[in-house]
């Protein structure tokens, strides 16, 4: 508030006279004219940042597409002198034996990432609504997953992961359980991923979650609660369905940015071994850059795959949000 | 802020409630430490003593610590740092410049389709980053800006120019009609109102803005392992996963980095915090 008030002292006279013409409705004939100089203005101020989204979203995106109709080895790629060939890649990358597993991967990554994800960030906004001591210090020590870049938490849990050394089987095994080869076995790659994956997006989900229950009026509670619902009830009677609207969002938000989950997956697993970790978004680094020889068509027909799913659910995000912003 | 503390109706305020909070402190307590147990972990690595690195079971507590980790980074990562900590500001610097005059028109001039160019923000944000990449390394490739710097900065302001513009635009939309108003009066055209008025104003989101671009370009790998990739300047993530592939034996090197790579991210939380929880809500934000 107090910035609204810092700058009359700056523009002393001129301003107060500013500000006593700027009372009263603005005068009739002026918005007749402004329109077409504001227009200008306007577009003056966006100029630069639409002329930025053209040349590095558009184009970008529109070589994608272009490198997914070709036949691009690495030498036409240089050249630029590729030959069309359709729809060619999108049918290699169909047959290819990795595309079932990879599609799996991808969903049950996404979809059980998200489950653990809403629920634990869930559990932890209601107890932080309990206001109790520290609660707001703690509150922000939960964030430091979510800000610690990728590469930190993927290498730190690739370590606590570690069939050896790493921590994890060091405290299985002070409980009587055999050590489990998190990263080097393929029926437990994707979990350690998903593991990982779980621990960063908990914070964001605590946070956006929060904030939610912050709207959900207290008389209600205390209704419930003189009606002698106990806090189980309260939970799902009130909590919960109240809640929907920002749950929609932050589970749509959060679908859209878990399709494209790269760094963890590829820092931890590169996918591997044998692919038992590999979806769509490692699939298709690896085919355009992993390998001595890359293979751009059908990486990029992968990623272009993944950029539909990507705005399939992103659109439906905007049309849910926008619906709620209406009502 | 306040209306939270009834969401669960409290035992009468009085004796009985200190010791509810006593509990519930010390479950929040317990929780964290699980939640930031990986955290203390790489502390815990980045001090152990290669000999120790192996043993089994681990040390909890870095007893036999060593600074060897914390050496091996200020002889061999300070190069990555300062690339990194260029582009960083780089990045914040592009991204303020493009966002913050697209926001103020966005929110206070009206522009005639500018709710089309919002919507394709909203959409670019979900634009999986690999394909950016392979985009830019195409486009790049042919323009010889491949491992190079400047190139980075404009890959890396992608992931937060669409972010900003629609918290600029959020925020502008908050500042008084009548204050601009009264500048034009005065004779102010737009650029001068924007450059006197509405900037000053806003520097709260200013600050929200530069905090994240710094932390996504500083945190970014996706565009560094494409781009700059073997060049002569690369950032710490880079440094980060070449250790993680050359050297497997010294983890005690490898988690220091980490340690440093994270100062950053400490840093915010420290100083900024109210802006970070400000641009999280703001609902338009990377997971």
């Amino acid at each position: 508030m107090n910035r609204t008030t810092q700058l009359p002292d700056r523009r002393t006279v001129r301003d107060r006279k500013g500000a006593a013409t700027a009372a009263p409705p603005p005068p009739r004939t002026a918005p007749r004219r402004r329109p077409t100089s504001q227009q200008w203005a306007a577009w003056g101020f966006l100029a630069p940042v639409t002329l930025y989204l053209i040349l590095f979203y558009a184009y970008p995106l529109y070589r994608n597409v272009d490198l997914s109709l070709r036949n691009y080895t690495v030498r036409s790629f240089v050249q630029g002198d590729a030959p069309f060939t359709g729809l060619e890649n999108y049918l290699t990358v169909f047959d290819d034996p990795t595309f079932a597993p990879a599609l799996m991967h991808t969903v049950v990554f996404t979809v059980v990432s998200l489950v653990f994800q809403y629920a634990i960030g869930l559990a932890l906004a209601v107890f932080f609504t309990q206001h109790f001591r520290l609660s707001a210090t703690l509150r922000a020590l939960f964030l430091v997953p979510w800000l610690l870049p990728l590469i930190v938490s993927a290498s730190t849990w690739s370590w606590m992961l570690n069939s050896d050394s790493g921590v994890v089987n060091a405290a299985l095994h002070a409980v009587g359980i055999d050590a489990v080869n998190w990263l080097t076995s393929p029926s437990w790659s994707l979990t350690s991923v998903i593991l990982a994956n779980v621990w960063i997006g908990v914070p964001f989900n605590l946070v956006v979650l929060y904030s939610g229950l912050q709207s959900i009026p207290a008389s209600l509670y205390e209704a419930a609660a003189l009606d002698g619902a106990n806090a189980w009830q309260r939970f799902w009677r009130i909590t919960f369905p109240l809640l929907r609207p920002v749950s929609a969002i932050t589970l749509l938000l959060g679908l859209v940015y878990t399709l494209k989950v790269f760094d963890i997956i590829w820092i931890m697993t590169k996918g591997g071994p044998a692919d038992s970790s590999t979806t769509f978004a490692t699939w298709s680094y690896q085919l355009g850059f992993g390998n001595l020889l890359p293979a751009f068509g059908p990486g990029a027909a992968v990623g272009n795959l993944l950029v539909v799913a990507a705005l399939v659910f992103g659109l439906v995000y905007l049309r849910v949000q926008r619906k709620q912003y209406a009502s | 802020m306040t209306t939270a503390t009834t969401t669960r109706p409290r035992p009468r305020p009085g004796r009985g409630r200190g010791r509810t909070t006593w509990w519930q402190t010390a479950t929040g307590l317990a929780l964290t430490a699980v939640m930031l147990f990986p955290v203390y972990w790489m502390l815990n690595v980045s001090f152990t003593r290669d000999q120790d690195m192996r043993k089994s079971p681990p040390d909890w507590f870095p007893v036999n610590g060593t600074l060897d980790g914390y050496r091996a980074v200020l002889d061999q990562q300070l190069p990555y740092l300062a690339t990194s900590l260029v582009i960083g500001l780089g990045t914040v610097v592009l991204t303020v410049a493009l966002a913050a005059p697209a926001g103020y028109a966005l929110a206070k001039l009206r522009p005639r389709g500018g709710g089309v160019l919002s919507f394709l923000f909203l959409v670019a944000q979900m634009i999986p980053g690999i394909i950016m990449a392979m985009g830019f390394y195409a486009i790049y490739l042919s323009l010889g800006l491949l491992q190079s710097v400047p190139g980075l900065i404009v890959a890396d302001s992608t992931l937060a120019v669409p972010f900003a513009v629609l918290i600029f635009t959020a925020f502008m939309s908050g500042i008084p009609g009548e204050l601009l108003q009264a500048a034009k009066t005065d004779g102010a055209g737009p650029l001068r109102t924007f450059w006197s008025i509405v900037l000053p104003m806003s520097r709260n989101s200013i600050v929200t803005v530069s905090l994240f671009a710094f932390l996504w370009s500083w945190s970014d790998f996706i565009f560094a392992s494409t781009l700059v990739n073997g060049g002569a300047h690369e950032p710490i993530t880079l440094g980060i996963y070449q250790y993680i592939g050359n050297n497997n034996q010294e983890w005690n090197a490898i988690m220091a980095t980490a340690v440093v790579a994270s100062l950053p991210a400490a840093v915010i939380l420290v100083l900024a915090q109210r802006y970070v929880a400000a641009g999280v809500t703001a609902g338009a934000v990377k997971d």
